[in-house]
């Protein structure tokens, strides 16, 4: 095979990526997009095979890598839960930054192989120096999260859920960062040290809370790694493809930061999500509580429900007895619709997975800023673990949160609101909604609350 | 006109458009399939599975052909775990209620 038709296979390929991530804009065309991305990898990697085979015929052990790797792959993708998602990406992340760094090295051991020359020029040995840096960092940090995310605090501190944050860690961080930049020699091992290094202490004092921007950053550097090696290895095609990565990354973290409302330095700096609700106000407010059987009675006489999920409802594994209520009250002439924070989950659009798995149909589900404006004619707004996300006080100036866009829950009818007991959310502060004359609060586990509701429609 | 331009300038100017175009589509990705884009775009940056094969494919396989032929493992996890999970997400997305006598 030639060079250019080799160079316009990879074209092929990068054009089937791109078709593939614009699938994505709509569920009917998402899988098909999936398609064109495995179109887009099948023809890159046979080309590649084909290459290699015409140079070295040295296939075998590539072929039983990827064997033992789809293996695995094609397992843990059958296996995983949906609520395990975030953990599975973020290992997926540090897999792309490893393989960037072990590339790197096999290329500067021997540049031939991989169509470079000996010695490899100075421009050369930056790229491999970036890509090397990046998917360093990409690893280290993505393990973190991953430890994180899997909830391993409890037997690493490292992987503790609070911050982890040491005295000086900033100015280490910047100093760390310095020095990768200027150290010329010995270049590689150093670096990759640091940014392995640097990636560790990145993520470390960033909270739970700040995951969803965490993943996505990370999830943006696995795809600058696999650009920074294309721009090494003269691959226009990685370099694409890493493109469309890295910039995919880049636009959710920044979404997720707005839904935060949180500037990306600040979450970057860390320190944030791990604070208790030190400054609770102890002043006596009274709440309405009722039964789940007041509720019931309520929802069913309602015209239009407006259900808010949070992440406390796919931890309750509440989301099929979501769906069953649903169910049961369309049944009854009432107009259900769901309504989704972007954060209500632990990663870009989480909750809209969990709910789809409990076969909740996509079109009732809709994004906040599309049903916001409906809330006001909602007879009933019915609130399952989400705190945050419905907190009125982010319409107030000088709040904590002033600012965070939110779920105007608050304006329906009527409220109810389930939760296991008063404690606040991430942000540690007071929920007025919860002390509005027209709320009602259910305490207790959300899964037993619904599955009572549902029993008490009948 | 283009004779003498490095080739590092036409990648740049890939670079730069590859960027643009992401930029765009991604902003056209509705926010409910923002799980299954992070998954897929996972699976797509295995693309540099490409790299590890280069490296895993050299004549004389030496600690360096192992080390790729170690990241064509890795990267293969991500290539067929990352396209496997997300096409079992869009399936479970679903417009209209599933008829009772419906099987999947």
């Amino acid at each position: 095979m030639s060079a250019d038709q080799l160079a316009l296979w990879y074209l092929v390929a990068a054009v089937s990526f791109i078709l593939a991530l614009k699938g994505l804009s709509s569920p009917p065309t998402a899988r098909r997009g999936n398609y064109f991305g495995v179109a887009g990898m099948a023809i890159a990697v046979a080309v590649t095979l084909a290459l290699i085979y015409s140079h070295s015929k040295s296939v075998l052990p590539i072929v039983g890598g990827m064997v033992v790797g789809g293996v695995i792959g094609a397992f843990v993708a059958r296996r995983v839960q949906m609520t395990q998602m975030p953990e599975l990406v973020a290992a997926m992340h540090s897999l792309v930054g490893l393989a960037a760094v072990f590339i790197a090295i096999a290329a500067v051991n021997n540049p031939e192989a991989m169509g470079l020359h000996t010695p490899i020029t100075g421009l050369h040995k930056a790229e491999l120096f970036i890509g090397t840096f990046i998917g360093a960092i990409t690893f280290s940090g993505s393990v973190i999260a991953f430890g994180k995310l899997a909830g391993l605090g409890k037997h690493f501190r490292l992987f503790s859920s609070a911050p982890v944050v040491f005295k000086g860690q900033h100015w280490l961080n910047l100093a760390l960062g310095f020095m990768a930049e200027q150290s010329e020699w010995p270049p590689f091992i150093i670096m990759t040290a640091l940014a392995f290094l640097l990636g560790f202490l990145l993520i470390i004092p960033i909270g739970g809370a700040d995951m969803p921007v965490v993943i996505s950053m990370l999830n943006s550097y696995s795809g600058w790694a696999a650009a920074g090696i294309g721009f090494s290895l003269d691959n226009p095609m990685l370099i694409v493809a890493g493109s469309l990565v890295g910039s995919s990354g880049a636009i959710l973290s920044y979404i997720m930061c707005k839904a935060m409302n949180r500037s990306f330095v600040s979450v970057i700096l860390g320190g944030f999500g791990g604070e208790t609700a030190a400054v609770a106000e102890t002043e006596q407010k009274t709440v309405r509580s009722g039964s789940p059987d007041d509720a019931a009675f309520l929802l069913s006489n309602a015209d239009t429900v407006i259900i808010v999920p949070g992440y406390g409802l796919a931890v309750a594994r509440a989301q099929h007895a979501v769906k069953e209520l649903a169910t049961k009250l369309t049944q009854k002439g009432v107009t259900v619709k769901y309504a989704i924070h972007p954060v209500a989950g632990r990663m870009p659009g989480h909750m809209n997975v969990l709910l789809a798995e409990a076969e909740v149909p996509y079109d009732q589900v809709f994004e906040m800023e599309d049903i916001n404006s409906e809330f006001p004619q909602a007879d009933v707004a019915l609130i399952l673990g989400a705190n945050d996300v419905v907190n009125p006080l982010a319409e107030q100036k000088g709040s904590p949160i002033y600012g965070m866009p939110i779920i105007e829950a608050h304006k329906a009818r009527t409220v109810l609101v389930n939760k296991r007991s008063m404690a606040s959310g991430y942000a540690g502060i007071d929920n007025p909604l919860f002390y509005m004359d027209k709320t009602m609060m259910v305490f207790g586990d959300a899964k037993k609350v619904v599955e009572d509701l549902v029993k008490a429609v009948e | 006109m283009t004779a003498g331009v490095d080739p590092i300038v036409f990648y740049l100017t890939i670079f730069v458009l590859a960027i643009f175009v992401g930029y765009h589509v991604i902003w056209n990705v509705t926010p409910a399939l923002h799980t299954p884009l992070m998954s897929l775009t996972n699976a797509i940056s295995s693309i540099i599975l490409v790299g590890a094969m280069l490296a895993a494919g050299s004549e004389t396989l030496d600690w360096g052909g192992w080390l790729g032929v170690l990241a064509v493992a890795l990267v293969s996890i991500n290539t067929f775990g990352g396209f496997l999970v997300t096409q079992r997400m869009l399936g479970m997305f679903k417009k209209k209620e599933p008829k009772p006598g419906d099987k999947e």
